[in-house]
């Protein structure tokens, strides 16, 4: 049974405004549906609710912003249907972008950050390791819950909205500690080793595995690469999540709550449900494919989630030389833009033939200039859904693997 | 008659449909048509406008509560939810049509799997959903 504190209860009769009254009933509402016994404070929310899905998803913000509504706690935006900094990009329906982007405006006007990114955790707003948040999108949960230790369930679309305009979430699920605990284990073998290039494929393979194999149950992972990066930690998680309901994995030694695996499994037994060497990766990352090795390409899609500058570091020698064959697309956010374009790579990128895009993504809005033929990614999360949201054909590689297919015009291993 | 715990109140009746396997609103039904357009979902291709629609959860991305706020705002929606499990996405997408449109999708759990499975193999239901319970009337067996 729900109960509410009498700041709760002010707020839901009107005295801190009438938007907050508004978005506080639609909290409750949801926390009796999931079963809190009450609400806490949340220390920032992170909104998924600017990507159109239609005029109920524009009707929603213009109510709160006709209310008079703000956030009340630092509000990161995920991304929206169309790059604002590079509008000409968009070759979707013209009414679709301008709804999109009004709906991205909405936002802002309700006191919203405009960072427009899936990785607002490799911005200046990234939370810290206990903090209490309502997050939505996908990936970023994952990557707050176990790489950083901030706690947020799944929250998504309007529910989000409504936690930063109050500042209040239910408290359940993964804001009590004694359900951050890993319920299954899974061990990766005799891949320690594994160079830096080859530990981002292993991350997207062991993070399809765990959305595939465990759901909800946590998994506390062991074995992965010494050289896996936080990045990698970010593309497994983006992985898992995408096919699967994953919202926290542990990876023994690396992230925050599992130093050791008796740590990430709170003591109590957790069964070893696979053991994954080079074979059953090397497998996972085939079936990610529905184009075989050596099949022409029309482009290359980096940057799902938002590529960080440290993934920009590790592109850019690759760069160098002539033109691409293929286009190649890297999604960003505004906040690694702004130094790519301080130090100038910007241009060469752009002289390469690499489009850069920001405050939007390729798989979930009209951006690629050719639909036809197939399109090779790093990304597991982009390979997931790019054949089903716009109908292409996929390959997967590691970021080398990518770029020399970029310069052969057909999947190629580095 | 058969008791229930209401997610999302209002009330509505019709002809039910019981999907094998829940869908995701998100990628897996279109709001346009209000069909289901997941590949893989066995009844890939069925409507789901204007029936009392059983699934025993959800499924899929939180921005599902869009897509079935956008079908209820067109009609195209189910006329109710009667699940097995909560769902938060499937309660927000209903209150958000609700408070923004007037339109009502009630949403309701019967948690006793016996209960719920009897209800979905009735021909026509009617849903009454109030915010301290909900009740289910056979119109059609």
């Amino acid at each position: 049974m729900l109960e509410l504190n009498a700041a709760d209860k002010a707020m839901l009769a009107g005295e801190v405004g009438a938007a907050q009254a508004d978005a506080l009933l639609l909290v409750v509402r949801f926390a009796r549906a999931v079963g809190a016994r009450r609400l806490i404070d949340c220390a920032s929310a992170h909104v998924d609710g600017c990507l159109y899905h239609g005029e109920a998803s524009l009707d929603f913000a213009r109510r709160f912003v006709a209310l008079g509504g703000r956030v009340r706690v630092p509000t990161t935006l995920n991304v929206g249907s169309v790059d604002l900094i590079h509008p000409e990009l968009f070759n979707g329906k013209p009414e679709l972008g301008t709804a999109g982007a009004e709906l991205m405006e909405a936002h802002v006007a309700l006191g919203c950050l405009p960072t427009f990114t899936c990785a607002p955790y490799q911005t200046l707003f990234r939370p810290a390791l206990g903090d209490q948040i309502a997050w939505a999108e996908s990936n970023a949960i994952v990557f707050a819950n176990s790489v950083i230790g901030a706690r947020t369930n799944r929250y998504g679309d309007f529910i989000d909205l409504a936690c930063a305009l109050t500042g209040r979430v239910p408290d359940y699920g993964l804001h009590q500690a004694e359900n951050r605990r890993a319920g299954v284990v899974v061990e990766v073998v005799g891949l320690a080793d594994a160079p830096a290039d080859a530990a981002g494929g292993i991350a997207v393979a062991v993070g399809l595995f765990i959305g595939r194999e465990c759901g909800a149950t946590i998994a506390a992972i062991t074995g992965l690469p010494r050289s896996t990066t936080e990045d990698d930690l970010k593309a497994l998680g983006a992985a898992a999540a995408s096919s699967g309901a994953v919202a926290m994995f542990h990876a023994v030694g690396l992230t925050p709550e599992a130093p050791d695996l008796e740590t990430a499994t709170g003591g109590l037994s957790a069964p070893t449900i696979a053991h994954l060497g080079a074979a059953e990766i090397a497998a996972i990352s085939a079936s990610l494919a529905t184009v075989a090795d050596g099949t022409d390409l029309t482009a290359v899609a980096l940057g799902t989630p938002h590529f960080s500058l440290a993934e920009f570091e590790r592109l850019m020698p690759m760069c160098t030389g002539s033109r691409f064959k293929t286009d190649v697309y890297v999604n960003t956010g505004r906040h690694a833009w702004d130094i790519l374009v301080a130090r100038g790579w910007d241009l060469t990128l752009a002289e390469a033939g690499v489009t850069v895009v920001v405050d939007t993504c390729t798989y979930v809005t009209a951006i690629l200039r050719d639909l036809g033929g197939a399109m090779m990614t790093s990304s597991g999360k982009w390979a997931y859904y790019a054949p089903g949201n716009l109908g292409v054909e996929v390959a997967f590689g590691t970021l080398s693997d990518c770029m020399a297919s970029a310069r052969a015009g057909k999947v190629v291993r580095a | 008659m058969s008791g229930a715990r209401t997610l999302a109140p209002g009330t509505a009746e019709g002809t039910v449909i019981h999907l094998d396997e829940p869908v995701s609103f998100w990628g897996g039904f279109d709001s346009a048509s209000g069909r289901i357009i997941d590949r893989f979902h066995p009844q890939h291709g069925a409507c789901l406008s204007g029936k009392i629609l059983f699934m025993a959860s959800g499924r899929g991305s939180s921005s599902g509560a869009s897509v079935l706020a956008e079908a209820i705002r067109l009609g195209t929606g189910p006329l109710a939810i009667c699940l097995l499990h909560d769902d938060a996405i499937i309660a927000t997408g209903a209150l958000v049509a609700m408070m923004l449109y007037g339109k009502a999708c009630p949403v309701v759990v019967i948690e006793d799997t016996t209960g719920w499975q009897d209800m979905a193999h009735k021909r026509r239901l009617r849903v009454e959903a109030l915010d301290d319970g909900a009740l289910l009337t056979v119109l059609e067996t």
